[in-house]
């Protein structure tokens, strides 16, 4: 579906990608019936707390160094506001700025406000943030309660743009709409490129967006890419209006994670000419050879791209012989979004590890290009076949199959799941950083980093012997996907075999 | 004085929906909370309450592991109550727990899911399980936390045979007050430390025994401006239990031996015994405090004066201390519990009552932005000290303030067991507050 910025809203990814939250069986099915249009989303009898899609809009959009957002709902609907302002002084950090906190207005709806309405507050929000932080654009995110009892946010934001003179953009996030968070960066980005991407008054050919979260590989890409004489563009966190005002300019679009950044990158390419580049991600040595190739092909520097790879190979090479000596064969279970988990299981694979689980949160049937997601198709590639499950961060599924399979180590990037695996005595480790495993060197630091994590899980195994997990001895007995409503569903037994067999 | 109505919008948040009372049921071993909201409610509120609050994570089945409908369009539109009992009868099969909570959010409450109708069929099979109608909407995790406490009062407590010495505490909120369970650890001390037991219903050392003890209580003991009041109130009515209000957190030696002494009268205990143990822990207070007087009077660029950022408990009682106890003087005291109108004048007359006729100057706002604005517009001829949250870090820099986080978000530091409270809290506080003004140019 090709990406209309005629909308106000976005159309969250369960429509436009079939995406999906529940499924279990191997990568290679997976594949195949997402190819073949027929995958299902399965429900599940049992649930846990997993995260909306306006965390992601509301959290991503905050670090636009000159924009404001308001936020029309409860003032719960802020909490996570302090999350994002954590992340925010980190960005700030490393960019050497000066840190300020992240201007994020909560209209703090009340009974009244539901009952009555709530457009009255959201004027007065919108107004407040111009007043206070004279921003150059202000995004309103809206919230379930804004959301069921109808307020009409459009006509609000109108009056206030009328008055104020700033562009005031809608980002349609409420919670419920989508059961896929990521619908969120969509809904970031359809506001970025409806209302503040201008068409491009002239080209720089030169000019590579580069779609990241907090950017701290920036250095090293810049040099990267000086090299091919490139020049890259990081956001759209960390930029101000007017950059991301000229992201139509580009030669291309790139970007660290395929969850992320294919609705910008797409939209930017279907409706202002900048070419998308749906590579791998950069993370180990097959996805960063290809995300660098791919560009290079899409901005005609394939020789350059060559030649550097070429000397990257040579230097890393006994490091990494090292590492995966080390590595070899120990099992690991995987868990995070969709484009790292299918990215990292690749990656670990080629470490030598036996990748023996892959949990991924949500899954894209297709991106918004039309085909099945590269990383996906990669690893269909090979010989084996990987034991996959689409899992929400659904706590219950993920700690049951840990207490079957005991891999070496978990690997996960979201905040409160990596936890787990250490409370069961297994090491583990969060990717929070974008840029792990990026390139040659960061696959050679994230090898080391899974050695130490092996060499000493002290604080696993003594946090194990002493906690209790919350679930029941019945529950630890049963099949992990026991509560997944899924037609086709794979028994324990076959579960197991997969894991053997492979 | 002044009291000010709530400005409408917030920045800067330093406290959740009503919702977020679902960490008062994390407080509680054992116990469960059940929520039936939106796929993001919990993620978000916990923010706020536990991963940028002194880092507090999951716990037992905190975070991730908290049963949740995830209610999507299907259920708005439909109705959730399908979804609702389907999630309650297999967390009955999958959560080891002792008492279950069922929190409603925004969704379930606007659209008028009848959560009670299930909860009570559940009941009548004998589950210990309560529900609460938590709706973003209503107002603070504060106002949440005595409703939480309204639903196991009045659909799970039975009356009880009143155990003399037992007295149930309701002070910091859980999660809310970064420093919730080292308080209640210290309170627990105090009180028994007059030979009082303490029922503990909160914290490493609760349980859902406690929670069933509640009406055994000899009295309740509210340790706190207007949070718990209501609680204390509603037990009265219900279970005849009387209750002793206090309104301030006892912090340092003047607040502390007046807090013992007037709970000792309370319970009718032998003044010796008070007086003894008053007089042992103020000796230990004032050997640390003779030793580092030399620092506090000596040092280069000692604080003045102070501003506090905080929820009326912490702003009260570091502001007591800080005055009485060690010769600070209290600039503007922002509060930003939310604190219900009704309670607002009571709340700011206890900052009318401090030694030497000092008077705080309070300010009701949740809304840190604004009170942003007014801590720039303060003229303060010393390098102030602002007492509040992560968010007033900025500030403080920008002013070159001397900052300590003492209120929700506490996002730049670990809290474990730390507290402010009491004789051996107080020393605590003097420790951060004067390493804070050492570490700034050492």
């Amino acid at each position: 579906m090709s990406i209309n910025l005629d909308r106000s809203q976005v159309i969250i990814r369960e429509k436009r990608l079939k995406s999906i939250v529940g499924y279990q069986g191997t990568i290679k099915d997976l594949a195949e019936q997402s190819q073949s249009g027929c995958l299902k989303n399965a429900s599940r009898g049992f649930s846990q707390a997993t995260n909306c899609n306006s965390g992601c809009a509301q959290g991503y959009l905050s670090s636009i160094t000159d924009a404001a957002i308001v936020n029309h709902g409860p003032i719960g609907c802020a909490g996570d506001v302090a999350g994002a302002n954590a992340g925010f002084q980190w960005g700030q950090r490393i960019r050497g700025w000066n840190q300020r906190n992240v201007r994020v207005i909560n209209t703090n709806m009340s009974e009244k406000a539901v009952v009555f309405g709530g457009d009255k507050i959201l004027k007065e929000g919108i107004l407040k943030a111009y007043e206070r932080f004279k921003p150059k654009a202000i995004f309103v995110t809206t919230s379930c309660a804004s959301g069921i009892i109808g307020d009409d946010i459009e006509s609000t934001i109108k009056s206030a743009e009328a008055e104020i003179g700033i562009p005031v953009v809608p980002v349609f996030c409420e919670g419920f709409r989508s059961q896929i968070w990521a619908s969120g960066f969509d809904a970031a980005f359809h506001a970025l490129l409806t209302r503040i991407v201008k068409p491009a008054e002239k080209k720089r050919p030169e000019l590579v967006n580069v779609i990241n979260f907090v950017g701290s590989g920036r250095a090293l890409i810049t040099e990267i890419f000086g090299r091919l004489g490139l020049v890259p563009q990081f956001g759209t966190q960390y930029s101000s209006i007017e950059e991301i005002s000229r992201w139509s300019e580009a030669g291309a679009t790139i970007s660290i994670c395929g969850t992320l950044g294919g609705y910008m990158g797409n939209g930017l390419e279907q409706n202002f000419g900048v070419p998308y580049v749906t590579a791998l991600q950069p993370h180990g040595i097959s996805g960063f050879d290809d995300w660098l190739t791919k560009l290079g092909e899409t901005v005609g520097k394939e020789k350059e791209v060559e030649e550097y790879l070429a000397e990257q190979k040579i230097l890393a090479a006994p490091e990494l012989e090292e590492i995966k000596f080390k590595l070899k064969g120990k099992k690991v279970v995987v868990g995070m979004g969709p484009s790292f988990a299918h990215n990292y299981i690749r990656f670990l694979e080629d470490l030598g590890m036996e990748v023996v689980w892959g949990f991924s949160w949500h899954y894209d049937a297709k991106h918004d290009h039309g085909g099945c997601p590269s990383c996906t198709v990669e690893l269909t590639k090979k010989d084996k076949d990987i034991p996959v499950s689409v899992s929400d961060q659904q706590n219950h599924e993920v700690i049951n199959l840990l207490s079957k399979v005991k891999p070496d180590i978990f690997i996960g990037r979201h905040p409160g799941m990596s936890v787990w695996a250490t409370k069961m005595g297994i090491p583990a480790i969060m990717v929070s950083d974008e840029y792990s495993a990026f390139g040659y060197q960061g696959t050679i630091e994230f090898g080391h980093r899974i050695i130490d994590a092996l060499t000493n899980n002290n604080l696993a195994l003594n946090l194990s012997k002493r906690i209790n997990l919350p679930y029941t001895e019945w529950w630890l007995e049963q099949d992990p996907f026991e509560f997944l409503e899924q037609n086709n569903k794979r028994t324990e037994s076959e579960n197991k075999k997969n894991v053997a067999v492979r | 004085m002044r009291i000010r109505k709530m400005s409408l919008c917030v920045e800067q948040i330093r406290h959740v929906c009503t919702l977020g009372a679902f960490e008062s049921v994390l407080a509680i071993k054992r116990a469960v909370p059940i929520v039936h909201a939106g796929p993001g409610c919990v993620a978000k509120l916990w923010t706020t309450l536990g991963s940028q609050n002194g880092h507090q994570g999951s716990g037992y089945v905190g975070g991730h592991a908290i049963p949740c409908t995830n209610a999507s369009e299907k259920e708005v539109v439909f109705g959730g109550t399908d979804r609702l009992r389907t999630v309650i009868t297999n967390t009955f099969d999958v959560i080891d727990g002792d008492l279950f909570v069922v929190l409603t959010g925004c969704t379930s409450d606007i659209i008028g899911d009848d959560v009670g109708e299930i909860t009570r069929k559940f009941q009548a099979q004998g589950k210990p399980i309560v529900y609460v109608e938590t709706g973003g909407f209503k107002g603070s995790n504060l106002i949440g936390h005595e409703l939480v406490l309204d639903a196991i009062i009045d659909q799970y407590l039975q009356p009880q045979q009143v155990e003399p010495g037992l007295v149930n505490i309701w002070s910091s909120v859980p999660y809310q007050n970064t420093f919730w369970s080292g308080d209640i650890e210290q309170l627990n001390i105090l009180i028994s430390s007059l030979g009082l037991k303490p029922n503990v219903i909160f914290g490493p050392d609760s349980s859902v025994d406690a929670v069933n003890n509640i009406p055994k209580a000899q009295f309740n003991l509210v340790i706190s401006p207007w949070v718990g009041l209501r609680t204390a109130e509603h037990l009265e009515d219900k279970f005849g239990t009387p209750f002793l209000h206090y309104p301030a957190l006892p912090i340092g030696p003047t607040e502390t031996s007046n807090f013992l002494r007037t709970v000792g009268e309370f319970a009718g205990i032998d003044p010796s015994v008070v007086e003894n143990v008053i007089r042992k822990q103020e000796d230990r207070y004032f050997y640390y405090l003779e030793r580092a007087a030399d620092t506090l009077l000596e040092t280069r660029l000692l604080p003045r004066r102070f501003i506090t950022v905080a929820d009326s408990l912490y702003a009260l009682g570091i502001a007591k201390f800080l005055t009485n106890d060690m010769g600070l003087i209290p600039e503007k005291q922002f509060i930003t519990d939310d604190t219900p109108t009704n309670y607002q004048s009571d709340v700011a007359a206890e900052f009318a009552k401090f030694t030497n006729d000092i008077v705080a100057e309070t300010t009701f706002s949740n809304d840190g932005g604004f009170i942003e604005e007014e801590i720039r517009r303060l003229k303060i001829r010393s390098r102030p000290l602002i007492l509040g949250s992560s968010w007033e870090r900025v500030v403080a820099r920008d002013l070159n303030a001397y900052q300590l986080s003492v209120s929700a978000p506490i996002g730049n530091e670990m809290v474990l067991s730390k507290s402010y409270v009491g004789y051996n809290g107080a020393l605590q506080l003097v420790e951060d507050i004067y390493s804070v003004v050492l570490n700034d140019f050492m």
